[in-house]
């Protein structure tokens, strides 16, 4: 090979590198999208059972139960126009609460109970998880034009 | 080949090119939807006078900011002695108590009639204005939560900017601090001034 | 008054910068010897005047003077002194200055110790240094003054956020910002070469040191910064994937590729214009971290469109910079072209899939991270990037990268022959994979990730081993083994040592990934809990008063299956008085082969509580890995090799010889 073949082999070598690369990350990417879906969206069946996604809101108040093993909670979502029941099982954050914003990162079960794998609280006292505060925010836009 | 040492350049400033029209076909969210809309109606026992009831009409006439607090709530209790500071100052605060009781984490609203609900608001809420002062032109209690939904208050505090006419003009989410209000708040307080 | 002294020295250091700028960039560019030192003054004086102002800050938290809002919000009289100290850093303003007090100090680095450069380089580099620091400063005292006075003063300050009161806490942001701006030397030297259209092998060789530096220090912040999420958070995971962890990998990737195409640039004279534009990329990430992470954008959107100001000045910065930047490569960089061609099987090869897989890799990790606030920002819907994407694509992307790193140093450069090889390798392979699953058959854990990793860490670790024993065996007859050690240079040294931390760290990961386990329970006093074959005794929780802070304190007694004594431990959940932030705090036991990690959940009623029981193998090697990385980074930078080459004495590049 001439130099030239070679440098332009070369080239090809590292464009086929990175056409591979660029090809599989974009397909990971596909795949892992979290999608972000109110309680009211899930309410309207706009997400998909078995579905990895995002539910955000307030926690209702009231509505927090520990089971038996002392593990296991359950409490409701709520973006003050619908409620979501969440089951999970394991240590809440330290900022979770009746009242406070929430995101819960899993799958809505065919029962229509929505089966999370993590719960976000707040990070401090002022900061609202922004998610929650967009699904009650949605939720206010709604109840506005509905009553325009 | 010198064309190619360009090609960094085309696609950072192809790149900008797509943020600049992208951020202008979308402008920001307005924050609230009930900015630049009157005030929601309610109806709610004043503090200072539990039989009597009040709207938010009779507040109309001059700006003033609505406060959502409740005892229970941490940061409240970081703000108050900036509301007491803006008092002072001559900002007219009404205070909104919202879910004195049923809101408290620590308390079972359930186990208590309506009149012993009150009762205890009444008290607790007293207790709070003795030690740290009395901020508030007005006071209204909200126990039910119901007159905050269409306020859309989702936790507090919370802060409404009220012009005279009414109508709210900015939502503030979280504790007034000293450096928001120098750095954001105060501004928006006295545009509220001059249109009256 | 103290505090309008520290107002006083902001404004004296950007005139000093622009001083700098001035005389740095006309005097090279016009030849004259006295602007030149002129400049390099300016970059003392910078440095000390920054590094007074910081001083200032610092003695304002001491006093807990509260006039000065950013002790207000940060400080009390009841939080320990030191982290009063560390609290002048703990927030937005104080990590600013901290930022410009880095630069300066970088700066003033060049101007001190750098005999080895050409006048007019230096002047250069110092020159855009100066450009930097001068629209940093800006940014601090029109949008971050940390100066600012608070009236009334209040009696008592809000005390630092609790989650910073920690030892870990104290160092990293002092590293990182290290890095971080070590990228701005590295980015200036770049620029100075397209100034000036030299870019030889001595130019390589000057900008090698100040690039490794750079690159050690943001491996020792990243590895910090880990290690605080693992023992802080309390909930044991160590890499989040989280935008805030990002904005530090992204360049962390792009300076690693940097040094690995320096070292072609410098020995064989070709990759330079890619050289250079890894250099712009790495601040241009830098900066864009800084964004992220001080605009607020990353918690919420909308809180950042409602006060755009900080963000919006950064984002110009980053535009200018990026902008001029690529504007000068392409007027310039042509004149860099050129370099000795090589074939398929080299060293330069190995090189080229380094940077192709690095510069890959840090553009898959900023698509994760930057995408879903671009679709938020343009109202096109919320979604959030999972870690399972990071894994996808980091996995595949690293592991050829890793594959080749222990191949590399055995090559020639510009053509080796694979016969020469071949055996070798295929055999090295074969022992290496099928030793990886006969011990993971061992275990009885047999999964691809499991052996891809353990095979990865015997591939390096066998290719270091036998890659000291020839480097040893490749001397003259008669030399000592002490001799033939020490006439290594520093350079192969620092390279050996960071791969094989490499290994080390994949080794951690691993076997922490493949063997940890996990068990959340609900316990009262007296019961007892088994993971790992280690039991957990839970005695109970008791108050206990803390500093600006009251504890509930848990003691758990950790013993063998047979009842020997390992630990007792006392996780806590603290309340911290002003915050009323509660807050877990871990309580880890550790040894070079496993950590056992506790941590309290919620109590359940009067003396149940959910506990949280980690068994971790291997942690201290998560550590050890980077610690070893940078070890090696710190060596190579010291390379006698790159001090004492004067200038007039620097060879052409592609004329040095072959071998490392």
């Amino acid at each position: 090979m001439s130099p030239r073949q070679k440098r332009l082999s070369l080239i090809l070598l590292g464009l086929a590198l990175l056409a591979s690369a660029v090809a599989l990350v974009l397909s990971a990417f596909r795949d892992n999208l979290v999608f972000f879906v109110t309680p009211s969206e899930i309410a309207q069946g706009k997400a998909q059972a078995g579905r990895y996604f995002r539910v955000g809101g307030l926690v209702e108040a009231g509505s927090i139960q520990r089971g038996p093993d002392g593990i296991t909670v359950t409490f409701r979502i709520t973006d003050t126009a619908h409620a979501l029941p969440v089951v999970y099982r394991g240590a809440l954050p330290d900022l979770f609460g009746e009242n406070q914003g929430a995101v819960a990162e899993g799958v809505l079960r065919p029962d229509g109970v929505f089966e999370a794998k993590k719960v976000l609280a707040k990070h401090d006292e002022t900061y609202m998880p922004p998610e929650a505060s967009h699904a009650v925010d949605q939720a206010q836009r709604a109840a506005q034009s509905l009553k325009e | 080949m010198r064309w190619k040492y360009v090609v960094p350049l085309v696609v950072f400033l192809g790149l900008v090119v797509l943020f600049a029209v992208g951020f202008r076909l979308n402008p920001r969210e307005i924050p609230s939807p009930l900015i630049g809309k009157p005030a929601p109606h309610f109806t709610l026992p004043r503090f200072v006078e539990p039989s009597a009831t009040v709207t938010p009409a009779v507040w109309a006439g001059q700006p003033y900011l609505l406060n959502v607090w409740a005892t229970w709530c941490v940061s409240c209790r970081q703000e108050h002695p900036m509301l007491m500071r803006l008092k002072q100052e001559g900002v007219r605060i009404i205070g909104f108590n919202y879910k004195e009781i049923r809101g408290d984490a620590g308390l079972d609203a359930r186990k208590l009639s309506p009149e012993a609900e009150a009762q205890l608001a009444w008290q607790r809420i007293g207790a709070w204005l003795k030690t740290g002062g009395d901020p508030y032109a007005d006071l209204v209690v909200d126990l039910t939560g119901r007159a905050a939904i269409d306020y859309g208050v989702y936790g507090t505090p919370e802060t409404f900017f009220i012009d005279a006419k009414g109508v709210i003009r900015y939502k503030h989410i979280g504790p007034i601090t000293p450096e928001v209000w120098q750095d954001q708040l105060r501004a928006k307080w006295l545009a509220l001034q001059e249109g009256s | 008054m103290l505090a309008e002294w520290g107002q006083v020295l902001l404004a004296q250091a950007i005139a000093v910068a622009a001083l700098q700028v001035f005389f740095g960039l006309a005097g090279a560019q016009r030849g004259r010897v006295a602007w030149m030192v002129t400049a390099r003054r300016a970059a003392l004086a910078q440095g000390a005047v920054l590094a007074t102002a910081f001083a200032v800050l610092i003695a304002l938290f001491l006093r807990s003077d509260f006039s000065v809002a950013l002790v207000a919000q940060n400080s009390s009289t009841l939080t320990p002194w030191f982290y009063q100290v560390t609290a002048a850093w703990g927030n937005h303003e104080g990590s600013m200055l901290m930022w410009a007090v880095a630069l300066a100090g970088w700066s003033a680095a060049v101007a001190w110790r750098s005999q080895a450069l050409t006048e007019a380089m230096r002047a250069r580099v110092v020159g855009v240094l100066g450009l930097v620091s001068f629209g940093f400063l800006l940014f601090l005292t029109l949008t971050s003054n940390p100066f600012s006075r608070l009236v009334p003063a209040p009696e008592q300050g809000r005390d630092l956020n609790p989650l910073l009161q920690d030892p870990g806490m104290i160092i990293h942001p002092p590293l990182l910002y290290m890095g971080y701006v070590g990228t701005a030397v590295t980015f200036a030297f770049a620029i100075a070469a397209l100034l000036s259209g030299r870019m030889d092998a001595a130019w390589s060789r000057w900008a090698r040191p100040w690039a490794l530096t750079a690159w050690l220090f943001l491996t020792l912040g990243i590895m910090v910064g880990s290690w605080w999420a693992y023992y802080e958070l309390g909930w044991g995971g160590w890499w989040f994937w989280d935008p805030v962890e990002n904005a530090s990998f992204i360049p962390w990737l792009v300076m690693t590729a940097f040094i690995h195409s320096i070292i072609v640039t410098e020995k064989r004279g070709a990759f330079r214009a890619w050289t250079v534009l890894l250099a712009i990329a790495a601040f241009s990430l830098s900066l864009l971290g800084t964004f992220l992470v001080r605009s607020g954008v990353i918690t919420s959107v909308h809180a950042f469109a409602s006060d755009p100001s900080r963000g919006l000045f950064i984002l110009g910065l980053l535009a200018v910079t990026v902008g001029v930047s690529l504007a000068l490569f392409a007027w310039r960089a042509p004149m860099l072209a050129g370099g000795g061609a090589f074939g398929w099987f080299s060293r330069e090869a190995t090189l080229l899939v380094n940077n192709v897989l690095m510069s890959a890799a840090a553009l898959a990790v900023l698509l994760g991270t930057v995408y879903p606030l671009l679709m938020d920002a343009l109202g096109l819907g919320k979604l959030s990037v999972g870690e399972p994407y990071f894994v996808a694509v980091f996995v595949p992307l690293m592991t050829p990268a890793v594959f080749f790193m222990a191949i590399s140093p055995f090559l020639r450069w510009k053509q080796d022959d694979w016969r020469r090889l071949s055996k070798r390798l295929v055999l090295d392979f074969v022992v290496t994979a099928s030793a990886a699953l006969a011990l993971l058959a061992a275990a009885d854990h047999v999964t691809l990730r499991a052996w891809l990793g353990l095979w990865l860490t015997l591939w390096v670790t066998w290719g270091s081993a036998r890659l000291l024993w020839e480097r040893l065996q490749n001397r003259a007859e008669g030399q000592s083994i002490s001799e033939r050690l020490s006439r290594i240079p520093g350079s192969w040294w620092g390279m050996w040592l960071a791969h094989l931390g490499v290994g080390v760290f994949i080794m951690g990961a691993t076997l922490l990934g493949a063997f940890e386990a996990r068990l959340d329970v609900k316990m009262a006093p007296g019961q007892v809990a088994e993971l790992a074959s280690y039991r957990f005794r839970f005695q109970g929780v008791e108050e206990k008063p803390g500093p600006n802070y009251t504890a509930m304190r848990g003691t758990i007694v950790v013993t063998t299956a047979d009842g020997k004594p390992v630990a007792v431990l006392h996780p806590e959940k603290r309340n911290y008085h002003f915050s009323a932030m509660p807050m877990t705090e871990a309580a880890i036991d550790t040894t070079w082969r496993r950590d056992i990690y506790v941590s309290l959940g919620d109590p359940v009623n009067e003396n149940e509580w959910v506990v949280m029981l980690f068994y971790k193998p291997m942690v201290l090697f998560l550590w050890l890995g980077p610690l070893l990385m940078a070890v090696g980074g710190a060596v190579a930078a010291l390379d006698r090799r790159y001090r004492r080459q004067r200038a007039h004495l620097a060879v052409p590049a592609g004329a040095v010889g072959v071998r490392v």
